[in-house]
């Protein structure tokens, strides 16, 4: 693959995101695979140790920018950069997140280099010369696989759809100081604040059990004994769009299309009926457990273990039987 | 703004609206709006054609406004009501003549004026060609100051129209808002992040993308909807906007669709029912000591 791939990287607390990880997996298995390299690109304010975590994790490249204008993140102050990057790398394919920064450059990105985007891609491959974007569409009834007539294709990755590799720290990589052509006058979006909710305890990205809860639970008093079961279980609690537009939980709990994407290792999902938007950010967990009083609910249909039971008698229930097994 | 694919539009659009005899308040926004397949449909009558790549029409399932879009018109009424007099909110539509529903939706909500975009030549349209005939649509209405699209479209959940036309015009844009206001030349938005909200703000003329955030779309009167068929819908063509053949509709596509499938659910639930609560929670319990998850 000629020209090889081009991953546009986010970072957090001075580390690169878990998905900016999964993509480099990605782009390292694609070159391995058609030939090229991984050209990685990380742009913030205060970014020291980062490009040697992304060599580490697969890249053979890195531009590192660091400037102000960078961070907090908005369009008008990366484009600039990563379009120059793209058009002087020529890479096949560009990846980026799935994410509030991601999804928001793929699309200016790609006009401005002429070509076209896939966002939300679950998977990316390459086939007999063409790349192969698939992706949910329809609300997460439906899976569609695209390609495009022009290069590179780009894609926005759905989180916990790669594997990230292993860290390898004897991995040998360049990394080139970026020299930034961004000028202030470009820069015409300006962040005036930001307030992000300090996320009690588990993170519901990364939770190894995520407890969810949907209309069934019939309010916010529903959440609290879901939570219980979510602490117990050490795990992160987690809500559907129903119960999150009732005002029953906050916003950042949404798992689903318009939410958070989660593949914990055991996911419980009560009161939760299974509409494609929730299970799209949901379908990669380990085991799924639903308890819903509908039996004809379709959350069913992706779960391992079903409960009909109502869950005000079966939860506390199951809190004491987990601590009898605890004791 | 060095690589415009169409140099000199962006300050096109800001001489229209500098031009203007009373800059400090008439505004004009613009909100787009696309129909679709009921994105609420129960996923069991929903099917696909895999050798035509293409929902199986169900029948009489009437096609809805995207929600987002809907979300779309209630930002711009949002921001009218605030002037009335003075701020004008167009809603437009690129889509088949059954579109003028969506419209009329709109119109009955509360905009002014409407133009719909259905050529036959559009059809096929992927987002690049969408892109390109609002962004020579609003090019042609001239004085547009805030251009308001939904964060994606609940059909292919793509979500890059909008920024498509920020991009083409050369304007600033700012995606997924729960919250809009603009004035005296400046759009103020709450952003939605993963983990909160940020404000931001940027120079009029700008493109907004809205988030389900922002809250229900406002219902239609009956008063409201019967005004709405007095008011003026415009229709034009690909030669009314100077496109080219070969840039829109299924000839300027460059997406490839090569496949549409429902994926296949592998699992096979085990269901667990029988006895009190206490005992299915035992088991249940027990089920997942012997996964080791407790």
């Amino acid at each position: 693959m000629a020209g090889g791939i081009l991953v546009i990287t986010e970072t957090e607390e001075g580390k690169p995101t878990a998905l900016s990880l999964e993509m480099l997996g990605l782009a390292r298995r694609l070159a391995d695979g058609e030939g090229g390299g991984v050209t990685a690109v990380v742009l913030g304010s205060s970014i020291a140790g980062i490009a040697e975590r992304l060599v580490a994790h697969g890249a053979d490249t890195v531009f590192a920018g660091d400037h102000e204008a960078f961070a907090p993140y908005v369009a008008d102050a990366w484009l600039p950069d990563v379009a120059k990057i793209a058009q002087e790398t020529e890479p096949a394919v560009i990846l980026l997140a799935h994410s509030t920064i991601g999804w928001d450059l793929a699309p200016r990105l790609a006009f401005r280099l002429d070509t076209a985007v896939a966002t939300g891609c679950e998977a990316v491959e390459a086939d007999t010369g063409k790349i192969l974007m698939t992706r949910a569409c329809y609300g997460g009834k439906a899976r569609e696989q695209i390609s495009f007539t022009t290069a590179p294709a780009i894609a926005t990755v759905k989180s916990k759809t790669q594997e990230p590799l292993e860290p390898d720290e004897s991995r040998s990589g360049e990394i080139a100081v970026l020299q930034s052509v961004l000028s202030p006058d470009q820069v015409r979006v300006k962040v005036t604040g930001q307030h992000r909710e300090q996320e009690e305890g588990v993170r519901l990205e990364t939770a190894k059990v995520v407890v969810a809860g949907g209309g069934g639970l019939g309010g916010p008093d529903g959440f609290k004994v879901a939570k219980e079961l979510a602490d117990l279980l050490g795990g992160a609690i987690g809500a559907s769009r129903v119960a999150v537009e009732n005002g029953w939980c906050p916003h950042s709990w949404q798992v689903g299309l318009s939410g958070k994407t989660v593949a914990p290792d055991l996911y419980i999902a009560i009161g939760i009926s299974g509409a494609g938007q929730h299970m799209a950010g949901c379908a990669n967990s380990g085991t799924i457990v639903a308890i819903n009083q509908d039996a004809d609910a379709a959350i069913f249909q992706s779960a391992k273990y079903g409960i009909t039971a109502g869950y005000e008698e079966l939860i506390p229930a199951l809190i004491e039987e987990i601590k009898k097994i605890r004791a | 703004m060095e690589t415009l694919l169409f140099p000199g539009r962006a300050a096109k659009i800001r001489t229209a609206t500098t031009n203007k005899k009373e800059p400090s308040r008439a505004m004009h926004i613009l909100a787009c709006v696309k129909q679709i397949l009921d994105p609420e449909i129960a996923t069991t009558v929903f099917r696909i054609n895999e050798e035509k790549k293409e929902v199986v029409p169900i029948p009489g399932m009437s096609p809805v406004i995207s929600p987002f879009d809907a979300q779309a018109v209630e930002a711009g009424m949002r921001i009218k009501e605030t002037d009335p007099e003075n701020i004008k909110l167009t809603v437009a539509s690129l889509g088949t003549e059954a579109a003028r529903a969506v419209l009329k939706q709109g119109l009955a909500m509360g905009a002014d004026e409407a133009v719909l975009l259905a050529d036959p030549a559009f059809q096929g349209s992927d987002t690049t060609a969408t892109a390109r005939i609002l962004a020579e649509a609003i090019k042609k209405l001239g004085d547009v100051d805030l251009i308001i699209t939904g964060r994606q479209a609940a059909d292919g959940d793509v979500g890059v129209v909008g920024l498509g036309i920020a991009e083409l015009l050369g304007l600033p844009a700012i995606t997924f808002a729960k919250d809009v206001k603009a004035e005296n030349g400046t759009l103020f938005v709450e952003r939605m992040l993963e983990d909160g909200v940020e404000t931001l703000e940027a120079p009029l003329p700008a493109v907004v993308t809205i988030a389900h955030e922002l809250g229900k779309p406002r219902y239609t009167s009956l008063r409201e909807t019967m005004k709405a068929a007095r008011k003026p819908t415009q229709v034009w063509m690909a030669a009314d906007l100077g496109l080219d053949a070969g840039v829109i509709g299924a000839a300027g596509a460059r997406r490839v669709l090569e496949r549409l499938y429902i994926p296949i659910k592998e699992s096979r639930c085990e269901f667990l029912d029988g006895g009190s609560p206490q005992e299915i929670a035992a088991t249940l319990a027990q089920k997942l000591k012997d996964a080791e998850f407790i």
